[in-house]
């Protein structure tokens, strides 16, 4: 109960915020803050819960980011539709990538998921019609509903979404669904004994994962006002989407979130002053650090400060 | 496109060579993913790493493949040493750390692959040597002198490590490390120094491979994302763990992307590799020759 | 006596090597059937088979009358076919007590307290209700061993499979596993027992069946099983 509280809380600080004078800057790094929430929150839904490392996730941000375009362009649906379409594409992307590998090792399934990159990066490139190698210019609609600015109304949407994303981590983890995916983590075999659907449980993953990842990147051609593959399906989007449930935790649904918050943050200090690349091999350092010394991330620690000082 | 059968054959001929060359630089994971069983997305980072290091030392003036070989020693010892912390870092905490192994080899090729961006910049560099450039004419058909070189080289390291691994009594310890450690430890060999020697040598083949990447064609940070489709595709093709099906799956993937390239476009060939991964993942997973 | 399981003719081929060749077999209602055979002749390929981890190449299965030779393992233990696994595969990032919450929750439906308290009572049957809400890296080898049959069971089979349940163990171990054994057949459970160790087996199994090489060789009472020449020869050689 607490939980849902304080999501309406923060749902209602959210608004009010959005309605009041606060400088502009606060909402363009809040939105890539609250994007990085998503993001992270569902890779872990797939590789926190069910260990399958999803190293593609550009080609899913990518795919929700452009299927968003076309409803804008062909429709003119306002940003609430685009995102549900999204989301159920990249829901279907994510199923079937899923029903192709999970069969098989883990690997096989990064591996699938690393296939999606170029494959989607090269239609998109191809196709003029999406704005093709050299992308597109838009135009933010002028007003924002009932906030100042369409931008403002943009960040109280992603709020919405990473509340979805953190609740449906929250969710899977703590029903039967969770214990069934740890279960199929923990020893396969011996799962499908106590009767857990394991292949069903996995492609659920897969589809839950695939489907949030894109609706996190179906705002991006309103935010930046432009989209352009280059920048759309981005190394950075690939190492941050792992590094960040791997250095808040992968066990509990707070550790994306802080992973995210902890993160996304950083970032935002740090590009001001040093390059985009610089940037990645920093992440990149901290994924494998975290990977190495503490595993079970900062909710690990966390937990073993806990039950070291009782 | 006006269909020739010179220019079929033409196809088929730079297949074949490409075809040695992608065999070549499946080698190392095909020991270290085939038979010792390691999630090493990190091979085609390392093999870029070899591309890139026998450039730099092309500024001392030295041959590319010179520079390879000089730097094979230097990948073996890092890809033993390398090994020995990953087995103490990951394979001794158990199954629950199935996850971290495959984050962890991912951020090392982030790693890679960043750096080279950082310290190479990100065009493409290529090697000057003798035999870049120029070609083979054989009638209608012309054969780049690189390929051939290239291909060359290829067989060379194909063999050699083929006739080590059966014929050495260490190379066939690697074989078996794979299949039963437990038989080898009763022989009084210590599995965990064999497995980093295997990971040594997969290391190690990497920096001549690398050198041949270079002397192919020109290389840019981030081309080890298609090498992983390609080595990928090799090696479970082959059948994990069959060095003689690395050959005969490189040859195959090399001449499908090859007539693909010729009849269909450039911007298609990569697609070539993932897909034939793909196709046999779905239908056949254990390769045409595994055990 | 009503047949609960009747296995037709299966065979299972490994590339070229036959671990499974024609084997045909009937288990009655609360039976307690004893599988033995050197290794490799293809016990864990049966039971495999029978539990749904591998599916066969020929011939039929059917339990309670179904037909399940095409249906995945989770359905089969839903059905009311349970297992232990000859090397302890438990969950090991849960405790013993969620060990038991799998199978309660995805075979019999149960949540909540309704679930606790049925895991608690099966655990005490087996007295580790101790370490209920320990983790998996603290039990022993038997306590490990008791729990593979407390998740299989929490399972509510009709068929329980053990598959070498008392490998490794010490004597007092040994008879504990066994006298926990026979609690479950007298509740009803039917029981296949994969064995080793001889004197178990036999004083067991009211019925026990002799594989070699893929094959059955000997079918019958305990007594008469050991007397017979081929069994004798499988497992001691000419």
């Amino acid at each position: 109960m607490r939980f849902w509280i304080s999501c309406v809380v923060l749902w209602i600080g959210a608004v009010f915020l959005a309605l009041s004078g606060a400088n502009n800057y606060l909402f363009f790094a809040g939105f890539v803050v609250l994007q990085s929430i998503v993001l992270a929150s569902a890779w872990n839904i797939l590789g926190g819960y069910a260990g399958y490392v999803n190293f593609g996730v550009p080609a899913f941000i990518g795919a929700g980011a452009y299927a968003a375009l076309m409803m804008h362009l062909a429709f003119a649906a306002p940003i609430l539709l685009q995102i549900a379409v999204a989301g159920l594409i990249t829901g279907l992307i994510g199923f079937l990538v899923g029903l192709l590998t999970v069969r098989l090792r883990g690997i096989f399934f990064s591996i699938a998921t690393v296939a999606l990159v170029f494959i989607f990066e090269t239609l998109v490139m191809n196709t003029a019609y999406l704005g093709g190698a050299t992308g597109m210019q838009l135009t933010r609609p002028e007003s924002g509903g009932l906030f100042p600015s369409y931008m403002r109304m943009l960040v109280v949407v992603m709020t919405g979404l990473a509340i979805l994303a953190v609740a449906t981590a929250r969710y899977v983890q703590e029903s039967h669904i969770g214990r069934g995916l740890r279960a199929v983590r923990d020893s396969e075999e011996a799962a499908e004994c106590s009767g857990v659907p394991t292949l069903k449980l996995k492609l659920l993953a897969c589809a839950l994962s695939g489907a949030l990842l894109g609706a996190a990147g179906a705002p991006l051609p309103m935010y930046l006002s432009y989209i352009e593959p280059a920048s759309t399906f981005n190394l950075l989007y690939a190492v941050s989407a792992l590094a960040m449930p791997i250095i808040g935790g992968m066990s509990h649904w707070i550790g994306p979130v802080i992973g995210a918050i902890i993160l996304a943050s950083l970032q935002q200090i740090v590009t001001v002053t040093i390059s985009s690349e610089l940037n990645v091999l920093v992440v990149g350092l901290l994924l494998v650090v975290f990977v190495v010394a503490a595993p079970e991330g900062i909710v690990g620690l966390v937990k073993r400060w806990k039950s070291s000082s009782k | 496109m006006v269909f020739s059968f010179d220019l079929l054959l033409e196809a088929i001929l730079f297949g074949i060579l490409l075809g040695g060359f992608y065999a070549a630089v499946s080698l190392g994971l095909s020991v270290s993913f085939g038979l010792l069983d390691i999630p090493n997305v990190a091979h085609p980072a390392v093999l870029l790493l070899g591309a890139y290091g026998a450039f730099s030392l092309g500024h001392y003036g030295v041959d590319p493949i010179l520079a390879g070989l000089l730097l094979m020693p230097v990948f073996f010892v890092a890809g033993a040493l390398f090994y020995k912390s990953y087995y103490l870092i990951f394979e001794r905490r158990g199954d629950a750390a199935a996850v971290n192994g495959l984050a962890f080899f991912f951020g090392i090729v982030f790693i890679i692959e960043v750096g080279l961006v950082i310290w190479y910049g990100v065009d493409q560099q290529s090697a000057t040597a003798p035999y870049i450039g120029g070609s083979l004419e054989l009638g209608e058909i012309r054969l780049p002198y690189r390929l051939l070189a290239a291909f060359s080289v290829a067989i060379v390291m194909a063999l050699a490590l083929s006739l080590y691994l059966s014929k050495t009594f260490y190379g066939r310890a690697i074989k078996a490390v794979g299949q039963d450690e437990g038989a080898l430890r009763l022989m009084g060999v210590d599995p965990v120094r064999v497995k980093q020697l295997a990971f040594g040598i997969a290391t190690g083949v990497n920096a001549l491979a690398g050198a041949v990447l270079l002397i192919l064609a020109p290389i840019e940070p981030t081309m080890d994302r298609i090498y992983i489709g390609r080595t990928f595709c090799v090696v479970v093709l082959a059948g994990l763990g069959s060095m003689s099906g690395t050959l005969a799956a490189g040859l195959i993937l090399g001449i499908a992307e090859s007539i693909v390239l010729m009849f269909l476009g450039a911007s298609w060939a990569p697609a070539v590799a993932f897909g034939l991964l793909m196709v046999m993942l779905g239908f056949r997973p254990q390769g045409l020759f595994g055990r | 006596m009503e047949i609960l399981l009747k296995v037709d003719q299966i065979s299972k081929h490994f590339g070229g090597f036959t671990a499974l060749n024609g084997v045909s077999l009937e288990l009655k209602k609360g039976e307690r059937l004893g599988l033995i055979g050197p290794n490799g002749s293809g016990k864990t390929t049966l039971i495999n088979c029978i539990s749904g981890a591998l599916v066969n190449e020929t011939g039929q299965i059917l339990f309670r009358g179904k037909s399940i030779a095409r249906m995945p393992a989770y359905q089969r233990t839903r059905l009311g076919i349970a297992r232990s696994f000859q090397i302890p595969r438990p969950f090991r990032s849960m405790t013993v007590i969620e060990n038991l919450l799998v199978p309660l929750s995805y075979v019999g439906g149960l949540t909540g307290k309704e679930a606790q308290s049925r895991a608690e009572d099966i655990l005490k049957g087996m007295g580790l209700a101790a370490k209920m809400h320990q983790g998996c890296s603290q039990l022993s080898q038997v306590e490990l061993r008791k729990m593979e049959l407390a998740r299989a069971m929490a399972a509510d089979p009709q068929l329980l499979i053990s598959d070498e349940a008392m490998a490794g163990l010490a004597g007092t171990e040994i008879d504990e596993v066994l006298a926990i054994l026979h609690t479950l057949n007298q509740k009803g459970i039917t029981i296949i027992m994969i064995e080793h160790i001889m004197q178990a087996v036999m004083s067991f199994s009211e019925r026990v069946v002799c594989l070699d090489a893929g094959q059955i060789i000997c079918e019958g009472t305990p007594a008469q099983v050991v007397a017979d020449p081929y069994v004798q020869r499988a497992y001691l050689g000419d």
